[in-house]
């Protein structure tokens, strides 16, 4: 019998598929969330549109807030430590966190270094911009991929950039001929056996969500239209006028992504969703998405 | 040539397509209710078991495969799947589809970091079967007319029940597909009746 296998962390994540994955900051969310159908939840001390307004340094959440989380709901509990932070991660994984997310939402303890995901039994899930990010982050052990987007800002714009850019490089790695792949592995700074792998695989070895500025229900089925395979919503939920019927709504857009006359069904009368930023508003600094190595 | 549906509203649909196919059958990735006419037999996918209640719910999918289940076709659920057919489940007033006679306890092996890959013997498919288990359920008890397959740590994990087959752990994870190609022969030991 073995535990914390590639097989056992990355089917964790296969299991996440075509779901959404919902921030929450407490156990009553948690539980709205999980009412709504979500396939589980990130328990965070702010969502990052609070920890944008809030500015300062964000670190781990609370350990008491995580718990009450995962005391309330019985879909997997994520949470998030800083890149690099060995220590949150451990002490998220001694809490029997189920996935952890090392993400560029909070503040880098380390800005040259991830963290040696290989190292642990609890799978991560990290963010990548293009396939080169991705394929390190696979390198380092991590068991599932997100897109960065711009967290907190409640605009897709970014999101749909990555995961766009993430799917071309993976088609053109599989459209490549062997004696190519060294190169492409060099100008993508990406390990080459990956790309070997990717090429006889046909796709990434392990899923890869949309994080990053999902609003609406269209904003979710956009993403999935595009080859994500499941959504994580941030913001966007708890920061919307109703957020049990916005969930709701979000779960089911991205199921029947394809389906849209009930698409535009559910974004009827959801209420205003939370206001976003326009990305050439925000100062270089204050990209989340340039945290990460 | 058999047809093989799939519950397509959640979790790891793929996965079981590419086990179907290699089992040279046609796989249905089912979306609508309407879609489960087309198919022989239907597999439950391993997933969130109240995402895929939520969802099924609001479509008026439990109707249809509770007469799925009626008309005799066969049906499959792996993890997921297998607290969906199951008739009882620990801690939870009503069952979902409710068809096969085992009770079912949710996350009984623990929580991810507890998750774990284990060599299995499964009557009658397998005697060396890589078993991935992810927060997996088990069968605490079976019914008289249940035939235990397999057992880890003397906890049931595999069961048949006539024409209903549950696990609880992902045959589709791996590239072992003898645990599908047992319930094709299912599908059509039932076509032939």
């Amino acid at each position: 019998m073995k535990t914390g296998t590639d097989r056992v962390k990355r089917g964790m994540a296969e299991m996440q598929k075509g779901g959404v994955i919902m921030d929450v900051v407490n156990a009553e969310q948690a539980k709205i969330a999980e009412e709504a159908g979500a396939v589980a939840v990130m328990a965070l001390e702010r969502v990052p549109s609070d920890i944008r307004a809030a500015g300062g340094v964000a670190r781990m959440a609370d350990p008491r807030i995580v718990e009450e989380v995962m005391g309330a709901v019985s879909i997997p509990v994520m949470a998030k430590a800083r890149i690099g932070h060995i220590v949150e991660a451990r002490l998220l994984e001694a809490m029997g966190v189920d996935y952890i997310d090392e993400s560029e939402v909070l503040t880098p303890a380390d800005e040259e270094y991830h963290l040696n995901k290989r190292d642990y039994t609890v799978p991560f899930v990290c963010g990548c911009r293009d396939l080169g990010e991705a394929a390190r982050r696979i390198g380092e052990g991590a068991s599932m991929l997100r897109t960065k987007g711009e967290p907190g800002t409640g605009n897709i714009v970014e999101a749909v950039r990555h995961i766009r850019k993430v799917n071309a490089q993976v088609r053109k790695v599989v459209g490549m001929n062997e004696d190519e792949l060294m190169t492409e592995a060099k100008l993508l700074g990406a390990p080459y056996e990956l790309l070997l792998e990717i090429r006889s695989l046909g796709r990434l070895p392990v899923v890869n969500f949309a994080a990053g500025g999902v609003a609406t229900p269209a904003d979710a089925a956009l993403m999935m239209e595009l080859g994500a395979d499941g959504v994580f919503v941030g913001s966007g939920i708890f920061k919307s006028e109703n957020p049990a019927k916005f969930a709701r709504a979000i779960v089911e857009a991205t199921t029947h992504y394809q389906d849209y006359k009930l698409i535009a069904e559910l974004s009827k009368e959801l209420g205003t969703p939370m206001k976003g930023i326009e990305i050439a508003s925000l100062a270089p600094e204050a990209r989340m998405q340039e945290r990460g190595w | 040539m058999i047809k093989v549906g799939v519950l397509g509203l959640q979790g790891a649909v793929r996965e079981h397509v590419r086990s179907i196919e290699a089992c040279d059958a046609e796989a249905v990735v089912i979306k609508r209710k309407e879609q489960l006419e087309e198919v022989d037999g239907l597999i439950l996918p391993g997933g969130e078991s109240t995402t895929m209640r939520r969802l099924i719910d609001k479509y008026d999918f439990m109707d249809s495969l509770k007469e799925f289940a009626q008309s005799g076709k066969p049906m499959f659920g792996t993890c997921a799947g297998l607290i969906l057919l199951s008739n009882n489940i620990i801690g939870y007033d009503e069952p979902h589809i409710g068809v096969m006679d085992v009770q079912v306890e949710r996350n009984s092996f623990g929580r991810q970091r507890e998750s774990f890959e284990a060599d299995l013997d499964i009557a009658g498919v397998a005697g060396d079967f890589a078993a991935v288990f992810i927060r997996a359920p088990h069968i605490v008890e079976a019914g008289e007319n249940v035939e235990i397959l397999a057992k880890h740590n003397d906890r049931i994990v595999a069961a048949r029940e006539g024409r209903f087959l549950g696990c609880s752990f992902h045959p589709e994870l791996t590239d072992d597909h003898r645990l599908t190609a047992y319930f094709i022969e299912m599908i059509k030991e039932y076509k032939q009746s």
